[in-house]
């Protein structure tokens, strides 16, 4: 699924100013609001859904490959998260719906999830 | 596009392939560049010009031969006005091409200078409907004709420069230790972590990620180092007094990251190396952070970690992350 398609299904609104990153291809979606459990088990390439509106949410994507970003419940951030999301061309979206309609929505249009499994002691990051 | 040169068709192709999106990706860059680059240096200097008593039919003739559609009108070595396609078809509509250039051109022209950034010139077309503009230098002579497609060509080029330096920076990094020779090359980066604060956590991880790449490692490779750094360096800023320091040494067999710090240590390490368990306060678990798995995400990035920590003196964190399969051995020894 490509970013465009992804701002589609979440009646999303392009915070960033990635016009050119909206080309780019998103392998599947990850929802969380602690920073570390993302950083644990996020798969590259995948688009993150989260609650959370401060630049660590951009810097946690851009270590973890991260494809885009999506805020939920509408949720507007501070303008220095917009301002490092430009940096990094790590496109930032923000959808009126919450967490659980915005999986949902996503899951209908066969968009996998890349949570990967947590094995102790295998790393597979 | 206005094209006052007459670049071969093959040029102007192989130009063409280089805008694309590189011109939307940049447009900050080109913005930039627009000041930082001077007229004169993306305007076209080998002039066709023509004189005042010249008559219009051979302007015509003139611009279908050279394949223009503009030019400079000298007099005595002084610019006088500046005769256009759209001047030639008024005199065309009247069949008046017997006529003298002087009684079609556009004078006196409005110029710019050459030593003007070209974003001076970008306002002069924006406000106006001209094609075309003389250039003048600092002793008023005319220097050159400038069109918008120099100025598009001109941004190109400088942008393709710019490409060319961040190319040349990674083929650099790349061969850093091929280039190097000693009996041990290693490369370290120090980053000076301070306490709380949140605003720049995660800098000196994105920036040690960044390096990695440009030093040609693995994406894989860079994305693990990026994450036990971000970890370890969101625990110097959430739990250190005095914050601490981050130090990464690349060596072509391994990078080794140590995370070091002056207090309050930790009380129990063998407990805080368990899944879940966080002192944190609720303030920074609103972050997004305090979750207890920094500690546990680290060791599975890592091949090699040792903690060790006194409390009232101070945390050292040592990872190491091997390159190379000769090495493996050494890690899992180590495990």
């Amino acid at each position: 699924m490509k970013v465009a398609e992804l701002i589609s299904i979440v009646n999303g609104k392009l915070l960033s100013n990635g016009a050119s990153e909206l080309d780019r291809e998103i392998k599947g979606a990850f929802c969380a609001d602690l920073m570390s459990d993302v950083l644990a088990s996020i798969q590259p390439e995948a688009v993150l859904l989260t609650g959370l509106c401060n630049p660590q949410v951009i810097r946690t994507a851009q270590v973890a490959d991260v494809a885009a970003v999506v805020l939920v419940r509408g949720k507007l951030p501070p303008s220095d998260t917009i301002t490092l999301a430009n940096q990094e061309k790590i496109p930032l979206i923000s959808s009126p719906f919450g967490m659980y309609e915005l999986s949902g929505r996503l899951f209908v249009a066969s968009l996998p999830s890349l949570e990967g499994r947590i094995i102790d002691g295998q790393c597979e990051c | 596009m206005d094209q006052n040169g007459v670049p071969s068709k093959k040029k102007v192709n192989k130009k063409s392939v280089l805008i694309d999106d590189r011109v939307a990706e940049e447009i900050t860059r080109v913005e930039e560049l627009s000041y930082e680059i001077k007229i004169g240096e993306v305007t076209t200097h080998n002039l066709i010009s023509v004189s005042p008593h010249e008559t219009m039919i051979q302007v015509v003739e003139l611009f279908r031969h050279k394949r223009i559609s503009g030019a400079p009108v000298i007099d005595d070595d002084h610019l006088v006005g500046i005769i256009s396609m759209e001047d030639l078809i008024r005199c065309l509509l009247k069949s008046d091409t017997n006529s003298e250039v002087k009684k079609y051109m556009t004078s006196p022209p409005t110029v710019v200078k050459a030593s003007d950034p070209v974003v001076e010139a970008l306002k002069v077309f924006v406000n106006t409907h001209f094609g075309r503009l003389p250039v003048l230098d600092d002793e008023g002579n005319l220097y050159g004709i400038l069109t918008k497609g120099d100025i598009t060509m001109g941004l190109l080029r400088a942008l393709q420069r710019d490409y060319q330096i961040e190319e040349l920076r990674r083929y650099r990094a790349s061969h850093l230790f091929e280039d190097i020779e000693s009996d041990r090359s290693s490369l370290i980066l120090r980053y000076q972590i301070k306490p709380h604060d949140f605003t720049n956590g995660g800098a000196a991880s994105s920036n040690i990620k960044r390096a990695l790449i440009r030093l040609g490692a693995a994406p894989m490779i860079a994305r693990r180092v990026g994450i036990a750094v971000y970890e370890a360096e969101m625990n110097l800023i959430i739990h250190t007094t005095n914050g601490g320091v981050i130090r990464v040494e690349i060596e072509p067999h391994r990078i080794s990251i140590d995370a070091t710090d002056d207090g309050p240590g930790i009380e129990d390490v063998q407990q805080a190396m368990k899944p879940g368990y966080s002192t944190a306060t609720e303030e920074i678990r609103e972050l997004g952070f305090g979750a207890g798995m920094g500690l546990v995400n680290i060791s599975r990035c890592v091949d090699n970690m040792i903690l060790e920590s006194t409390p009232g003196k101070g945390s050292r964190m040592r990872m190491k992350i091997y390159l190379n399969e000769d090495s493996v051995g050494e890690a899992s020894q180590s495990k």
